[in-house]
Order: structure tokens, then sequence, then C-alpha cells
């Protein structure tokens, strides 16, 4: 998952209807003076950003529009997004595939080069270390993309393994993009919009594959790629020119293109039934269980050759114990931890993220249940302040996607 | 309205909409004001009770909006439901102690008159009050006015 919103839209933890007692407050903030700037962050303040502390990081979470505002805009015209606060790296050498590939699941040697897929780092047990956005350039070179929240460690992790690697001989090397900044540019005037800085034709470009091509007179990496569900892409620049380019777009776009900030991306990617790491995917869930089976390459299922290959290749054969799925509710909003039960009251899982849907007008909700009881239509009770409220298991995604694929 | 944990009250704050400019949130002068953000209109011992603009600009659109039942006992302030907007959570208090004798039904399938109408259409409970020397304990328009300019510049 990319963009994962840390705490937002956690539940928080609260006395029970009628209690007395307090729940105790828990720091989840930084001060701000500690927290680290995109080179955007002027332009968000002028543009009436309201900065919140997210992974370390100072974020709009919001401008002017509402986050339902926000979110529907998104879908009907688009939103430009800062998502610099992530963390975009290079890998090069001659064994840069066979390296990455020991610490994902993805099939990086079947990946066509200007191709990329989501993938998942495991740890040694097959849970997820992070989700990550990974490209391949050439097939001695991946760019790959990973979440704010899990930089630190996700470094740490590769930083481990490629001395490792090296040290038995492996031609591997890396390049952090901290020099970068990173914009989304996600909706259905993306490529139109986009098209007008560039002149590669877009429209020859498809879901998932990357171009080093100038845009806006700068050269950029360019994926159509997205967590909103819609077109779109997401834009490396360098980071002297990302305000320039930020305000080239929003003026392409005559104001149809918005601002957006976590708020609606947050609902925007869950509309769209993807995982948001911390809280739909931890290091003690597989991508088995995630269902995000699709994302182990063929090859990979039959040969592992990753941390935690025989856990999940076990899954595979035997089925996971839990399985993430969608639920619709009636209620106040599901928010991450409620409790899902069975129609008789017996426990089957737990929330993982959920919240109102502005598309839909109605609760969504992501979380894990026990097999045997994840099939779209199960009746559900979901216990929010200690009352039971009517659930129903659902198909993800919430909102139909609009990823740019050939015909 | 009680922000009682730190999150829940950075969220409200952040989560604030800018829909119009405003320097100041609309406070009237008839009613009496809890310092979690509730108003409360006297009518004899009947009182009316709901969120105040300051409140639910700092919330967001409300998309959800939890309902005590007729007949419950509310106590002074302790929460009897909870406002619910796309991101954040927060408890309502009662700014007066009683026994709720209507609800605001509309509230349930058009929560957002809490945004558009906070002092009108959007109230949420009535209470008949067991002690009306409890208002003594809550603050004029005038007062609230400078609790909201102070809470505001302490965010």
């Amino acid at each position: 998952m990319r963009w994962g919103l840390w705490k937002l839209g956690q539940s928080i933890p609260r006395r029970l209807a009628h209690g007395n007692n307090k729940a105790v407050a828990c720091r989840y903030f930084a001060s701000d003076a500690e927290l680290k700037k995109t080179v955007l962050y002027d332009f968000h303040v002028a543009n009436g950003g309201k900065m919140v502390p997210f992974a370390g990081w100072s974020m709009p979470i919001q401008y002017k529009d509402s986050i339902m505002d926000s979110t529907l805009n998104c879908r009907e015209n688009g939103s430009l997004f800062d998502v610099s606060h992530m963390c975009g790296l290079s890998l090069k050498g001659k064994d840069s595939v066979p390296f990455l590939e020991k610490l994902v699941i993805a099939d990086v040697a079947g990946l066509a080069p200007g191709t990329g897929s989501l993938t998942v780092f495991t740890n040694e047990k097959g849970g997820a270390i992070d989700d990550s956005v990974i490209t391949k350039v050439k097939d001695d070179h991946i760019y790959l993309v990973v979440n704010a929240g899990c930089r630190d460690k996700d470094l740490a992790h590769i930083e481990e393994h490629m001395k490792a690697f090296k040290a038995k001989g492996g031609d591997v090397s890396w390049h952090i993009h901290d020099e970068r900044s990173l914009l989304a540019l996600q909706g259905p005037l993306a490529a139109p919009v986009l098209q007008h800085l560039t002149k590669e034709d877009l429209s020859k470009m498809y879901f998932g594959e990357f171009r080093v091509l100038d845009i806006n007179g700068v050269q950029c990496f360019l994926t159509r790629t997205g967590y909103t569900g819609e077109d779109g892409f997401e834009i490396s620049i360098p980071s002297e020119s990302a305000v320039d380019l930020a305000k080239a777009i929003l003026e392409k776009s005559e104001g149809k293109i918005r601002l957006t900030g976590l708020g609606a991306r947050d609902s925007l990617r869950l509309e769209a039934g993807l995982c948001l790491y911390g809280n739909d995917l931890e290091q003690h869930i597989t991508p088995i269980e995630a269902g995000l089976t699709w994302a182990i390459g063929k090859r990979r299922r039959a040969e592992g050759g990753f941390l935690g290959a025989d856990v999940i290749l076990k899954q595979l054969e035997e089925g996971p114990k839990i399985r993430r799925v969608g639920f619709f509710s009636s209620g106040p909003p599901p928010r991450s931890h409620s409790e899902i039960q069975d129609e008789g009251g017996n426990n089957i899982g737990e929330v993982s993220s959920g919240g109102f849907s502005p598309c839909l007008k109605k609760n969504i909700a992501i979380g894990y249940v026990k097999s045997g009881l994840h099939k779209a239509g199960t009746k559900v009770k979901i216990i929010i302040r200690g009352k039971s409220n009517e659930g129903v298991v659902t198909k993800m995604p919430f909102v139909p996607t609009k990823y740019y694929k050939p015909s | 309205m009680a922000c009682r944990q730190l999150w829940a009250s950075r969220a409200a704050s952040y989560l604030r909409i800018s829909v119009f400019h405003r320097s100041f949130s609309n406070v009237l002068n008839d009613l009496k004001y809890a310092d979690s953000h509730e108003w409360v209109k006297v009518d004899g011992n009947s009182a009316t009770v709901g969120i105040t603009d300051h409140a639910q600009d700092h919330l967001g659109e409300v998309v959800y909006v939890e309902l005590p039942e007729v007949g419950a006992t509310v106590t002074q302030g302790e929460g009897f439901g909870a406002a619910e907007s796309v991101k954040a959570t927060s408890d309502i208090n009662s700014p007066v102690s009683g026994k709720v004798v209507e609800v605001n039904e509309k509230l349930t399938s058009s929560p957002a008159l809490v945004n558009t109408s906070p002092y009108k259409d959007g109230w949420i409970i009535k209470v008949e009050m067991s002690d009306s020397g409890e208002l003594n304990n809550l603050m004029d328009s005038e007062k609230y006015s400078k609790f909201c300019e102070e809470e505001d510049s302490n965010h």
C-alpha cells in the first residue's frame, strides 16, 4: 500500500456506553518542530493546506475542500497529491533482479522492462514488512517506492540483505532518491492534463508502465499507477522543479484538478479496497491472508525463493486461517479494531480499516475474518461502542477501478 | 461535544471545513455553553441540546449521529451520544442532567443537519432537567466566544 495513513482512521480506545471511566489518552504525534517538510510545504500552506504530522512529516490532510468533496472530485475530475514523504529508491547492478527476488514475492525477472507491479516485502515468517510498487527500468535497474511509515525498517532490511548478498559476490547497489519529489496525479483528467505537459504520447502508456521522459521541460520518472483506484500517474521529479510542475498541472486543468490531502486519499484507497500498511497489512499478516495471492508470480509459487516462502506456499496449498474481506454496515462508521461477530454473537474477526464512503454514501470497511466466513453475502455483526450493528461481507473494490489497460 | 482523547481532538481540529472563510464561529446570545462545545436552550424545565457551530466546524462533515433512547438518563458533563465524521469520532456530552424526553430522529437520515444548522434543525436531544441550578456551571455566549478563541490559539 502506498501512502499509509498511519494512525489517522484508527479507532480510539473508547469507553463503553454509560461507562464512567475515561480512556487513557495516547500520544500519537511528534511535536510539530521535529517534523520534516517536503519541498511543497509552503505551497500547501499558501493554498489552504491543513498540515498534520504523519510518519514524521508535516503533510496536508485537507485543503479548502472538504474530504467528502475532494474524494468525489478525484473520481469526477482529478486530484493532485504530494506523496514526497514516500521513499523512492533504485537498485542497480547485474544481479539486482535476483537480489530483489529474495526479498519480495513478485516475479521480477518476468517483468518486461518499463513495467512494474505491486509487491510485498516479506519477513521470515511470511508476514508483510511493507508493500511497494516496483518497476523494472532495465534488466539491471529497478526503481521502487516504499511507504513513508516503513522507510526506516525497509531500508535497514534491504541494507542488511544487500551486505550479505554482496559478500557472496553479488553485483547490486542502491541509490535513495531523496533529491526527488513525488507527485500523484489521479482521476479521469489526469492523462489529458498531463498530455499537455509532455510530448510523449501517453495513450500508449498503460497501467503499471514506467517511462523516463520530459514533463514541463524536466526529466521525470513517470509510472502509470496510483492508490485511488483511478487512472493516473505518479511523477518523480527533481525537487527543485516540483512546485513548478504542481502549478502547471493545476493551471492546465483550469481548476478541475484540485490539490487533495491525506484524508481524501485514504477514503479513495478504502473505496478501492486497497490495503493500508499498519491497518490492513502488518508483520504478522501474510499476502495470502491479505488476498494478495495474485501478486505472487506463477514461477514463484512453484519455486519460492523469497523470505517466508515455506509459510506462504503452505498457505497457498492448504488455505489461510483468516482472510481479508470487505463489509457494508449500518450504524456508525466502523473503525480499525472494531470486533466482528457472526450472527450468533461469536467473535470471528476484526475490522482493520473503515469509514464512510463519500461515493457510495454508506459505511464500508476492510477486515479479517475466519476462513469459511469470508464469502460475499455472509451476515455479520460489527461491534461499535458496545453496540451490535448489522453488516454483510462484500467483494472489493467497493467502487469499481478505472485503470487504463489495453482493451 | 467532548474531544477527550488527544488524537480525536487533533483530528477534529485538522479536519475543519473551510467552506467559507470565517474569522469566528457563530455563537447565539440566548444559549448556555459547555466547555466540551455543546449548547443548551432552556424553556422552563425543558432543555434543548446540540453541538455548537465551533464544534461542527472542527469535526468536519458529520456522517452519523449516535442518539440515546427516549427515557435515558443523562448527567451533566457525561457522554450521551457521538458524532462521526469521515475521519473522526467524538463524544457528545450533556450540558445538563435529567431525562431524555425527545431525540431528533431527523439526524438518523440527515446527520449533516448538525453542520448546516447546528442551533436549529440540528438539535440533538431534549431533556427534562432534574436540577436547573446546574446551568450556573455553564458559560454565556460572551464567555464561550472567548473560550473558543483561547482554545483555537492554543492548538
